[in-house]
């Protein structure tokens, strides 16, 4: 028996994993030099959540799916004209800062609010998901102080699956020291669910999920709230780029029985 | 002046406190002494009184939560185990091991306490304040950090101090009484990657990176992936090294490609994986940024066996790449290490 289930996915936007960032100052703080010209995507741990839970919504009918994104209107306009691509959603986008300097609490006070007011929003049935780091703040705390803000008490990080019963109640896998997963099962709905890479590959674009999605997230991004970011007493001493770089030698002259031995060497010196 | 408590909670015998939990009582060890601040250490466990006995020596002041409801690394326990914790310490800044047990719940709890919390703090510097040190956008930017508002919670990533290490005496300790919520949810146990050996050893001096070159065609034409796959284990057997992915190569999986069955996207190092904390790396047939520009930020001593001498990535990351075909090397490389320990 399928389960009806609200699933909300908090998922920011992040420079392309291969851009080169440098740190500047900016009135407002620390930021990246060129930061909204630079190209950007979903945040890659969310995009995980994303596609997790548009699998477990398909696997439940009746069940919806939210992408709530907080960044600026015109870069989330940039990273949907992909990710709309990928899966069916419902967009709700904040407009707000870009970056991983904002305070995380600040974040998530706007993220609660917002799902709080969504519209159709069941919160007995909510699966709140997001990935278990970004990777511009990498704080790994904004999805708790979300749940925790809408009064959600069970709470896992680091998932690489769940696997719902009939019952409603549902087995999760979470990633611990050691390489191992921790098996923890709850009685159901609500949860938060903090992603790491799942199980399931990226979708291939579907020209029509796109065209599908795109006519409700265009008028969502034109009507997008503004969103203020509070510091909470947060400040920055410094923001810099790690200064170590190498002075590597090249061994281009030697056969891989003297590679061998010397690597023998290497690892048994102490 | 500040006040500080160190979180701390039982290794999974429940008797003993974690490695990490003994390196942040060494932090606040420093912490405290720097700022002549008073030090208390919060406990979570089964059995408080025996994980305590070495705590004995810190002089802190001892609080504790005890029983088999802390048995579980579970959100609703450990946030209302931490809260209460936090409420009798009555502290201002509060240190906390970067496990994966407190990391899922320190955020909640310090939300509950109306504080803030910033993790992955590597390092805690200032002189009459405090200074953090963490980084951003997966260890590609470092920012030294403060807070003027109280109370601070500082999750610190493991590897970063030195662990506590004093010598088993009776202690005194105040027990915590705990309102626990309806507990929703159970732990069952653990569970190894279905692959059978495991390759991820936190505690190894060696981490061991292979890329994506090792499933590609060598100079006969073929793909060579068992053997790849014996050389790789080989070594881990032999050395006792963690092993580590580029994501590339984890990603074949689901792309169709031959793979190396052994891999899991949970040896992923770089930007969707970790960034392990070892003395040694070894990275081969790895060419790109993620395995040696973040996957390598707090490795030690960095070599590389790469085909390509003119790899951007290695130049500048590694101590030394040698520029050679990492499977007779590895086969050589084998071989001694085996014959070492015959």
């Amino acid at each position: 028996m399928a389960n009806v289930l609200h699933i909300v996915v908090c998922a920011g936007i992040v420079p392309d994993p291969l851009q080169t960032l440098e740190p500047v100052t900016t009135p407002a703080g620390p930021g990246l030099k060129n930061e909204m010209v630079l190209p950007a995507v979903l945040d890659p741990w969310a995009a995980c959540a994303l596609y997790e839970a548009a699998a477990l919504a398909t696997k439940n009918p009746g069940s919806k799916l939210w992408l709530v994104s907080l960044g600026p209107k015109a870069k989330l306009q940039q990273v949907m004209m992909t990710v709309a691509q990928k899966v069916p959603f419902e967009l709700v986008p904040i407009d707000g800062p870009i970056g991983g300097f904002p305070d995380s609490h600040a974040t998530a006070a706007v993220l609660a609010e917002t799902i709080a007011a969504l519209p159709g929003l069941d919160r007995s049935k909510l699966l709140l998901f997001g990935g278990w780091e970004s990777a511009t703040r990498g704080a790994g705390v904004t999805l708790q102080l979300v749940g925790e803000r809408l009064g959600i008490t069970d709470q896992f990080q680091g998932v690489d699956e769940i696997s719902l019963r009939d019952d409603g109640s549902f087995e999760v896998l979470e990633r611990v020291e050691g390489g191992k997963h921790q098996v923890s099962a709850c009685s159901g709905t609500p949860a938060v669910l903090g992603w790491a890479t799942g199980n399931l590959a990226e979708p291939r674009n579907n020209p029509q999920v796109g065209m599908a999605n795109m006519r409700t997230i265009m008028p969502a991004l034109q009507k997008a709230k503004a969103a203020k970011l509070e510091a909470n007493g947060l400040s920055y001493v410094s923001v810099s780029l790690p200064k170590q770089q190498r002075e590597t030698r090249v061994v281009k002259d030697m056969t891989p029985d003297q590679i061998a031995a010397e690597l023998v060497a290497w690892i048994g010196a102490e | 002046m500040e006040n500080i408590l160190v979180l701390t909670h039982a290794d999974e015998t429940g008797s003993a406190l974690s490695k990490a939990s003994l390196e942040a009582v060494t932090a606040g060890k420093e912490l405290a002494a720097r700022l002549s601040a008073p030090l208390t250490i919060g406990i979570v466990a089964t059995d408080a009184a025996a994980a305590a006995s070495t705590l004995a020596s810190t002089g802190a002041r001892i609080l504790a939560v005890s029983g088999e409801a802390f048995a579980q690394s579970r959100y609703a326990s450990d946030a209302a185990a931490a809260e209460a914790l936090c409420r009798a310490a009555n502290a201002t800044i509060v240190l906390v091991p970067g496990t994966s047990r407190f990391t899922r719940v320190a955020a909640g709890v310090a939300h509950r306490l109306g504080g803030f919390i910033d993790t992955h703090i590597t390092t805690l510097g200032g002189t009459d304040t405090i200074e953090a040190t963490r980084w951003f956008y997966r260890q590609r930017v470092e920012a030294v950090i403060s807070r003027s508002v109280r109370p601070w919670f500082l999750l610190l990533d493991a590897g970063t101090h030195a662990a506590y290490a004093g010598e088993s005496q009776p202690i005194q300790i105040e027990q915590v009484a705990v309102t626990l919520p309806a507990l929703r949810t159970t732990v069952s146990g653990f569970r190894a990657p279905a692959q059978g050996q495991q390759t991820i050893r936190p505690d190894a001096k060696m981490l061991f990176v292979a890329g994506a070159g090792w499933t590609k065609k060598q100079p006969d034409g073929q793909i060579h992936v068992a053997e790849a796959g014996e050389l790789i284990l080989g070594f881990l057997r032999a050395t006792g090294a963690s092993l580590g992915s580029s994501k590339s190569l984890v990603d074949q999986g689901g792309e169709g490609e031959p793979v190396l069955p052994f891999l899991t996207h949970m040896n992923q190092i770089g930007q969707t994986g970790s960034t392990p904390r070892h003395a040694k790396g070894l990275s081969t047939c790895c060419h790109g940024e993620e395995p040696h520009v973040v996957g390598w930020r707090f490795i030690g001593d960095r070599r590389a066996i790469s085909l390509d001498p003119n790899c951007g990535w290695t130049r500048g990351k590694a101590d030394v790449v040698y520029v050679a075909d990492a499977f007779p090397v590895m086969a050589k490389l084998n071989a001694l290490l085996e014959a070492k320990k015959a």
